[in-house]
């Protein structure tokens, strides 16, 4: 995994995604989902682009439940997207990145 | 031969796409595969493939693509992520309109596959993610001990359904007719497994949910019309698909589906543009078959291009 993509889980939800200084991209997966692994690069290739402006986490759903439960995810990969706390914006499965960049750039 | 960026421009990254780019790049072409997001197409999603050699105790999808990924960076083949607008490929010279630039190319291999088809009723759009999916392998986990429903009754739709009986205690199989297109292994393994109960000659008409998540599905009985509403807590969708060519503008000829007519050259309707996989109109898509697709099409675009030169 890339360096600047932070692993988080239920007990770190709180300070390193709602507290968060900065928009957050959380990445909910878990070792079963392929397409999961899939974008994998995909989404390391964004953080190196967008990694000083936007804080990536990625949130393994077998390890931490509660979370995922709290946003209703019952579909992985889901990319949420965190600004002061609230979600802006979501993502269900495989998209292009350029679908990505776009929701990026406007957050920020 | 005028110069162009690139001999050989592939346009998605599943088995047939890094097939032809394994092939091209031990030929030493020039070449570059643009995927629009992952790498790895439909095969991602599939959670465990028996049906492709060499693999005797099956393989799943995630790390089949992983293997191809790799074999084709022994090679140094460029795979780059993006998205691809539209070809001009009616010159001798084409030109592929990426996102951010237009590329030029003398051949162009389309290995863009295919999309699940969607069922087209209401509530689907609209529980996407909250109920209501395609990807069995993702999503299945999060059924533990649950009853959903899976609509098809191809070999991907029973091939999932059984993986779904690994966690769901209960899987409504719904099929519009009254015998299964799906090999007869799976039919075997289907019918002697207790948690499913399929649904024969049944459609699903709607989706129905509270605020958050999918409750039931209304289903209705094509020969005797009588409907009736199913308890799910999930509906997982595989009742075909639709190949992916709307970058091609129409472009190339297609037959009545919209998938690409082919030769067995893996030739298209225009010269130097070669199709492959499951976008190509064929009788059969398997990752067999969309990489033997794959080889001719490198083969062929090779060849295309020495007689230009």
């Amino acid at each position: 995994m890339a360096a600047n993509i932070v692993e988080i889980s239920d007990d770190s939800f709180d300070a390193e995604v709602l507290k968060a200084d900065k928009p957050v991209l959380v990445d909910f997966w878990a070792p079963w989902c392929g397409p999961c692994r899939a974008i994998g690069p995909m989404v390391e290739e964004l953080a190196g682009t967008f990694g000083d402006k936007i804080k990536f986490t990625k949130f393994n759903v077998d390890d931490s439940p509660v979370t995922p439960g709290k946003y209703g995810i019952r579909s992985i990969p889901t990319l949420m997207f965190f600004k002061d706390g609230n979600v802006v914006d979501q993502v269900i499965g495989i998209v292009a990145k350029s679908k990505l960049e776009d929701i990026i750039n406007k957050m920020l | 031969m005028k110069n162009t960026d690139f001999d050989l421009v592939i346009i998605g990254g599943g088995p047939a796409g890094l097939t032809a780019g394994l092939y091209a790049a031990r030929a030493r072409l020039k070449v570059i595969l643009i995927e629009m997001a992952a790498c790895g197409g439909q095969v991602v999603i599939s959670d465990w493939i028996e049906n492709y050699p060499g693999f005797p105790k099956g393989i799943s999808g995630a790390d089949l693509v992983q293997n191809m990924v790799s074999q084709s960076e022994q090679f140094n083949l460029t795979v780059e992520s993006n998205e691809v607008v539209s070809i001009d490929a009616s010159d001798i010279i084409k030109k592929v309109k990426l996102a951010d630039r237009t590329i030029t190319t003398h051949t162009i291999i389309v290995a863009t596959g295919a999309s699940p088809q969607k069922l087209g009723v209401s509530g689907e759009d609209r529980f996407y993610g909250k109920g209501v999916s395609f990807c069995a392998t993702c999503d299945g986990p999060f059924y533990k001990d649950r009853v959903v429903a899976a609509v098809g009754g191809g070999n991907t739709a029973v091939q999932e359904s059984l993986f779904l009986t690994k966690f769901a205690k209960k899987v409504y199989l719904i099929h519009r007719r009254d015998e299964l297109r799906a090999t007869k292994i799976l039919h075997e393994r289907a019918f002697a497994n207790d948690r499913i109960e399929i649904l024969w000659d049944s459609i699903v008409t709607s989706i129905n949910g509270g605020l958050t998540n999918v409750e039931s599905i209304s289903i209705k009985n094509v020969k005797t019309e009588q409907t009736k509403d199913l308890a799910v807590d999930g509906c997982f969708i595989w009742v075909g698909i639709n190949p992916n060519v709307d970058f091609l503008n129409g472009c190339l000829k297609l037959d009545e589906s919209g998938f690409i007519i082919a030769d067995s050259n893996m030739a298209t309707s225009l010269p130097g543009v070669f199709a492959a996989g499951d976008v190509r109109n064929t009788p059969l898509r398997q990752i067999a078959t969309a990489v033997g697709d794959a080889a001719i099409a490198a083969f062929s675009a090779e060849h295309y291009i020495e007689n230009i030169k």
